[in-house]
């Protein structure tokens, strides 16, 4: 029997994707990661050591499916990883997406190889997409339910991976998942799911990125494209491309974040026209088949989790690199996020847009 | 299956289990009720009091029952915290690789105005007299040092620190959890003025431990309620645990000196076959340690998964310092005695007890060295160390 390791961070997803692995035959036990100390995120230590209640969560779905349970320590991994990373794009004008960094050196890289060394064939997390074999080669696919779709955040994988890993909610409607959780008299079945990034529970990143960094980023100019003082920022961590509110600038017509540029501590606005960009280049890219197309290709992209995809063409600039040339300009092109390509249902790969 | 953590918790002995039983269904009033059938409980309580302190080298009114190592830990350093806090002296010297029970109370006490002194200790696991002497000031109120540690197992030079301390006019504390039923304590002649242990550290059971006070020494009651225990321990007493804990201290007192000489024996071939290990490292003095104390850390193998795969060749092992989760975090012993991050990740505890045998040494040493050369082999952080990529740090 093939043995399979499941990822549970003590949510419902992850332990109905647990039951769904038992189910389908493979022998099982769950893992949890302990990813930092509660002070990391911000929370007060309490006697705690760490986020308790999700491992209890996930060791009771573990064991009430007659699985093993076991916490793994990866709190050097994340901090050097993700935490730090996060804090120090924030510090060079960058937005980042720490649940794509956590994919790509944690639950893909570290977790996988610990699973391999620990001789589990598979891993499996409760993510919302589908792999799908054909020919030994390995597709990466939208989830059925497309409200709760996560393959955005899963584009890094290689065909090396995908050969191990299992989705097994990919094919589930989120509703199947909690009444899946209920049925089974899971003790998780109406926890909400989890929103906001891990780490910063309160949802204050500019506050976390401090406190992660240890530096102070002090007030500046907000300045036009021409150079123009307009007013006064709180320092430019706390903005990201597009936003409006809370500028604090009187203006007949509304102003908007175009730029970011720690060199000189400025925040850039312009005007809404201004946030448009017809073209952007993605670093970092990874095509899920293994092989770098010759010519460029047409298909659609996602600049942001959750958005409407758009027609691009794409052209292929370099093994690990892509030019994106939009059929219609974009708003609020963003340095740091991914940029990830579709074919219908398929993750044709993805990268970082720069 | 080999149980080798017996630092973390031993099997209740049959003396243990027999002398509590009695107390469950048949003996079974509350010691402070008034007639006769209370009286018969209260006179066991008193009996297993006085055969305690007997074990100890203490009198019987020195011994306050508790719930275990972690409150007795508490209850002595408040005390003594507050005994300080009356003469105005607010300061408290310990050390780095104290139980958490030790340490945490200590984080709140200088959330309390208190100033915590935290000795290093030197990389064989040793502190000397002479730190703790240099530590003292005119307004320290305590000292706390650990008799055995929890971890690395080195015995620590307690009756010299206590005499200092005493000369001082300093109270001392010792977390005795790990060595009292394994190796000799004497409250007296150890200059002891608070002591902590836990009975299922001795075949004991669980949910009982001592506190002794040296008279004169005020203790502060954390819990209210009533006057048991001399009013510095509400809450009805728990005898049966009392009655197996009296028991198996008798019993692990009576055949100390037996089982420490098999024990060496056992621990001397596990340390040997061990350190045949490459890239591997004994953590604390080889001879002044407990008994059936091995500790070692293995370069380029990860705690977690080394524990995992022991687990599953049937070998009952620990890192030493699991976190409430289960988690491991580097131990806070291993880098106080100054292991780098990545060597404290790789470190492996196993504790013998006088059921282990010779056989079971040789089971747990081939099983490690076939699962680290396992480990190491699936490491990159290893092809790195060995294609010289990467500097080893043990040798």
């Amino acid at each position: 029997m093939a043995r399979a390791l499941i990822a549970m961070s003590g949510g419902v997803d992850s332990s109905v994707a647990a039951y769904l692995m038992k189910e389908a035959g493979f022998d099982c036990a769950g893992l949890t990661m302990k990813l930092y100390e509660n002070e990391d995120a911000g929370i007060s230590r309490a006697h705690t050591c760490c986020s308790l209640e999700d491992v209890e969560d996930a060791r009771s779905a573990a064991y009430r499916l007659g699985m093993k349970h076991y916490v793994f320590n990866f709190t050097d991994d994340f901090r050097r990883s993700v935490m730090e990373k996060f804090a120090q794009c924030y510090a060079r004008g960058v937005t980042p997406n720490p649940c794509i960094d956590c994919n790509r050196y944690l639950k893909f890289d570290k977790l996988l190889q610990r699973a391999e060394v620990l001789g589990y064939d598979l891993l499996a997390t409760g993510h919302y997409a589908r792999i799908e074999e054909s020919g030994g080669k390995y597709v990466l696919k939208k989830a059925l339910d497309a409200s709760k779709d996560q393959s955005y955040v899963l584009y890094m994988l290689t065909q090396r991976q995908l050969a191990h890993i299992r989705f097994p909610l990919g094919t589930y409607l989120k509703a199947q998942v909690r009444w899946t959780a209920v049925k089974l008299d899971l003790c998780n079945a109406q926890k909400p799911d989890s929103q906001d990034i891990c780490f910063v529970p309160d949802g204050d990143y500019a506050c976390a990125v401090e406190r992660i960094s240890g530096r102070i980023f002090p007030p500046g100019d907000f300045v036009s494209a021409d150079g123009a003082v307009l007013g006064r920022h709180n320092g430019f961590i706390r903005y990201t491309i597009g936003q409006r509110k809370g500028l604090g600038i009187a203006s007949s017509e509304p102003y908007f974040v175009c730029g970011i540029r720690p060199a000189d501590n400025t925040v850039l606005l312009g005007r809404q026209n201004e946030l448009y960009r017809a073209q952007a280049d993605a670093a970092d890219f990874n095509w899920i088949s293994g092989t770098v197309p010759q010519s460029s290709l047409r298909c659609k992209v996602r600049l942001r989790y959750r958005q409407p995809e758009q027609s691009v063409t794409v052209i292929p600039t370099g093994e690990a690199s892509v030019h994106l040339r939009f059929d219609e300009p974009q708003r609020a092109v963003t340095p740091g996020q991914a940029a990830v390509l579709y074919d219908g249902d398929t993750v044709l790969g993805g990268g970082t847009i720069i | 299956m080999i149980y080798a953590d017996n630092a973390a918790t031993t099997k209740t002995s049959r003396t243990a289990i027999a002398a509590m039983l009695p107390y469950f269904n048949t003996v079974y009033g509350n010691p402070s009720s008034l007639y006769a059938f209370g009286q018969q409980a209260k006179e066991a309580l008193e009996d297993a009091r006085t055969r305690i302190a007997a074990c100890l080298g203490c009198d019987a009114r020195e011994i306050t029952f508790t719930s275990g190592g972690s409150e007795a830990d508490n209850q002595a350093l408040l005390s003594a915290a507050a005994i300080g806090a009356r003469k105005g002296k607010k300061h408290i010297v310990s050390t780095a690789f104290e139980h958490h029970a030790v340490l945490h109370t200590l984080r709140k006490l200088k959330t309390q105005g208190f100033d915590v002194t935290l000795l290093d200790v030197p990389e064989n696991g040793l502190l000397s007299p002479r730190q703790v002497a240099d530590a003292i000031r005119d307004d320290t109120c305590l000292v706390s040092v650990m008799y055995a540690n929890n971890e690395i197992g080195t015995v620590q030079p307690i009756r010299e620190i206590g005499a200092v301390c005493r000369e001082k006019g300093v109270l001392f504390h010792t977390d005795a959890v790990q060595a009292v039923g394994h190796i000799p304590v004497d409250l007296r002649s150890d200059n002891i003025d608070l002591l902590s242990l836990s009975a299922h550290k001795f075949h004991g059971p669980r949910g009982v431990g001592v506190l002794a006070a040296r008279r004169g020494v005020p203790l502060t009651s954390l819990i209210e309620g009533g006057a048991q225990e001399r009013g510095k321990r509400a809450g009805t007493e728990n005898l049966p645990a009392i009655m197996g804990m009296a028991a198996a201290l008798g019993e692990a007192v009576r055949d100390l000196d037996a089982n420490a000489r098999k024990l060496r024996v056992l621990r001397d071939a596990l340390i040997e076959g061990l350190s045949a290990v490459p890239h591997s490292i004994l953590n604390g003095d080889p001879e002044r340690r407990l008994p059936g104390n091995v500790h070692f850390c293995f370069e380029g193998v990860e705690g977690e998964s080394l524990l995992l795969l022991l687990d599953d060749k049937g070998v009952c092992a620990s890192s030493g310092s699991a976190c409430t989760s289960g988690s491991l975090d580097p131990s806070h012993v291993l880098l106080a005695i100054g292991r780098p991050h990545e060597i404290a990740h790789g470190s492996l505890r196993l504790t013998l007890d006088a059921e282990n045998t010779m056989e079971d040494v040789q089971q747990i040493i081939i099983a490690v060295r076939e699962v680290v050369a396992y480990l190491r082999a699936m490491s990159p952080v290893w092809r790195d160390l060995m294609s010289g990529k990467q500097k080893f740090i043990l040798e």
